[in-house]
């Protein structure tokens, strides 16, 4: 047949090798991205009176929270910081990570019922989640600022240099996230339990992670699962540069950034694998 | 041979019936070990037909081998009982699912409207919505705002285009949704009877907006339906399949006509109520078509009367209910029709059952297949059931005077007329 020498512009193939991402196509579908966003915000506070106000609200009570809790209840240090800039920093963090990661794990599942019916590059999906929750990570942290700003004004903190390790810092939060939330997204396509499993699981991990606590209280036997934890540098360094308080290492902070690329690249190699079948398993 | 738009090779999909779940991690571990020493599947080989009604294994092929070419500008329509594959084809050519082995190559933006209105959110205008289905769809911003103003226009609900589509009724919803369709403007396009939205009015609406699309842009169309009438107005060509393999492919006259006689193929032709039927007050229970030796029979003489029986059940006896018996072409267009009250039959007290026989006289029907509609309702539009295109007929030119003439269309009724000078 003369078909032999057409130049077909989309083949569908059973298998595709491991690494077979299409940036391209993903920039295709830009719009989309951006269209995805909206809409989470626009649908996140339809209908309600304060609106994104209640992007405020939420931090605001959790650190007040805590700030009862840890702070005055349970009588934990705070190396010094001012308690309320203290579990704001933690709490802002934190919520981020575990926005990223917890939304974007429910991928496959939430959108089933899109995706069964249409074809778009799926990783569009966790992209657009880690990009909201990062406008509300801007958020959240511009109420930060304004907190922080009272107490700098005041000269009860003090900042480091790595106070411009800021991007750095969310941007490898952001892939932390995605890379955990992709992989956890894509085996629960078939193992439903991992969901639960999940859902306390980053509630637990908060734990273990210095948001309520400086690190500096751990004790030495403790220290190194804290610290074997990605998640760990990226809040100290994140306070260490605002407050002046708690530890930086650039070990600590290298590690975590190949724990992020490692997780991604893993992450989307089985993304990829998982989204061309996974409606005959969802 | 012109230019390919989409060329299909030995397609096969197959699925895993039953739980899939936890349990399946031996097997995936199974799998995988004999994958990684370069084995088939050992699973795979367990995959039978796919037929629905007989037990078998715990996979099955809802595709199996299936290849065909669809050149550049056609209008395809795909065809088939369900459970023929149509639908798994469908996914796998909008790449919503990837095949078990063979290739698809396609030529040309490829979009696929499985379902109007994939991704709306409820809370997002109308507005925004329409961009969000469209850029879904695969359509960048750009293109959607040019097109905008048509899409809204087509839809007719320019009012209510800053209002959340949560407020909108049914109607208008879907609309809106096919409007954005509509207006997609890929080289290939597949659609899945998505043709059966909003009233009247608007199905028509739809119906031309699709043969423009399908005629005067010079598109590729795949469209999958179990409408006769708007396959064979848009489509130029059809693919027949059945149990997961291409029975047919040809000019969709051809394979309308052998879609019709294969769908009764086994003789007994029988319409059994489905369970939700049960949920009616009264419904038609069975209906059964025999010919004149009292046997179950869905092929007919042309010579021969057809007899059709009909049980109603009921949960309270309606006195001032209709019957209404239409016979339909396989395009769905009604041959004649006949009302008869309920109660000029008597009720079975027993068994709450109406039981009755109706003859459609020999030698006036054309050869050709047809179908039957029946509906119990009342004069002030209550409709207890409704029932359409079900006992398959197929009347076999057994001799009428224009034999000679076969194949031909020559109507529906064959009249003895009388001719004078």
């Amino acid at each position: 047949m003369e078909t032999k020498d057409i130049h077909w512009s989309t083949v569908i193939k059973p298998h595709t090798s491991l690494l077979d991402i299409d940036l391209k196509e993903l920039w295709k579908y830009r719009d989309l991205l951006f269209l995805l966003v909206k809409r989470d915000f626009v649908a996140f506070y339809k209908q309600t009176i304060l609106g994104p106000i209640w992007f405020f609200i939420q931090p605001l009570l959790t650190t007040l929270m805590y700030f009862l809790i840890f702070g005055r209840i349970a009588n934990l240090s705070t190396d010094g910081v001012p308690p309320i800039l203290f579990y704001l920093a933690g709490v802002t963090c934190w919520s981020y990570i575990s926005e990223c990661l917890l939304k974007t794990s429910d991928t496959f599942i939430a959108n089933a019922s899109i995706f069964g019916k249409v074809y778009f590059p799926r990783l569009i999906i966790p992209l657009s989640i880690v990009i909201s929750n990062f406008v509300r990570f801007g958020i959240q942290f511009s109420l930060f600022l304004m907190v922080w700003l009272y107490y700098f004004v005041n000269g009860q903190v003090q900042v480091t240099f790595a106070i411009f390790l800021l991007p750095y810092l969310v941007l490898i939060m952001a892939l932390l996230g995605l890379g955990f939330g992709i992989i956890f997204s894509s085996l629960t396509t078939k193992y439903r339990d991992l969901r639960f499993l999940l859902a306390f699981g980053v509630q637990l991990l908060m734990f273990a992670t210095p948001v309520v606590y400086p690190l500096s209280m751990a004790s030495e036997k403790m220290r190194w699962f804290l610290v074997v934890n990605p998640f760990t540098s990226l809040i100290e360094t994140f306070r260490y540069g605002f407050t002046g308080s708690g530890s930086f290492s650039w070990m600590h902070l290298g590690y975590s950034s190949l724990v992020a690329v490692i997780l991604l690249v893993f992450g989307v190699v089985i993304f990829n694998k998982v989204e061309k079948s996974f409606m005959d398993t969802v | 041979m012109s230019e390919l738009a989409i060329s299909v090779e030995n397609l096969s999909k197959l699925y895993r019936l039953g739980e899939i779940g936890t349990g399946t991690i031996s097997h995936d571990l199974n799998r995988w070990w004999a994958k990684v020493r370069g084995k088939e599947d050992p699973f795979q080989k367990l995959g039978e037909e796919n037929k629905r009604d007989t037990k078998g294994g715990g996979l099955v092929w809802a595709l199996k081998d299936v290849s065909f070419d669809v050149p550049k500008g056609e209008v395809l329509g795909i065809i088939g009982k369900n459970g023929a594959g149509k639908s798994t084809l469908l996914k796998l050519l909008s790449r919503v699912t990837a095949p078990t082995t063979g290739i698809i190559k396609a030529q040309g933006r490829m979009a696929s409207l499985l379902e109007v209105g994939t991704g709306f959110h409820p809370e997002l205008t109308g507005r925004d919505n329409i961009f969000l289905n469209g850029a879904i769809l695969g359509m960048t911003r750009g293109e959607i705002s040019r097109k905008f103003d048509e899409i809204v226009s087509f839809s007719g609900v320019e009012r209510y285009i800053d209002t959340p589509v949560k407020r909108y009724s049914s109607g208008m919803y879907v609309r809106l949704a096919f409007a954005v369709a509509a207006h997609l403007d890929t080289e290939i396009l597949i659609i899945d009877e998505v043709l059966a939205v909003g009233d009247a009015d608007f199905q028509k609406k739809c119906l031309g907006k699709m043969k423009d699309v399908s005629t005067n842009e010079g598109r590729t169309v795949l469209f999958v339906s179990h409408q006769m009438g708007i396959i064979s107005q848009l489509c130029n060509t059809g693919l027949l399949m059945e149990n997961g393999t291409v029975k047919a492919y040809g000019s969709i006259n051809s394979i309308i006509d052998k879609y019709m006689t294969s769908n009764s193929a086994h003789g007994i032709n029988e319409y059994i109520y489905s369970n939700n039927a049960k949920n009616k007050k009264i419904y038609f229970s069975k209906i059964l078509t025999r010919n004149t030796n009292g046997d179950s029979s869905d092929n007919f003489r042309f010579d021969e009367s057809i007899s059709l029986e009909v049980d109603i059940e009921m949960e309270h006896y309606d006195s001032n209910s209709l019957i209404s018996i239409t016979l339909q072409d396989k395009l769905g267009y009604y041959i004649s029709t006949d009302v008869i009250e309920l109660s000029k039959f008597v009720l079975n007290e027993d068994t709450s059952r109406v039981s009755f026989k109706v003859e459609y006289p020999e030698s006036l029907i054309a050869p050709n297949s047809y179908y039957f509609r029946l509906a119990i309702f009342k004069i002030d539009r209550t409709v207890y059931d409704l029932i359409e295109n079900i006992c398959p007929i197929r009347i076999n030119d057994t001799g009428t005077p224009m034999s000679k003439f076969e194949g031909i269309d020559y109507g529906q009724v064959i009249l003895n007329l009388k001719y004078s000078t």
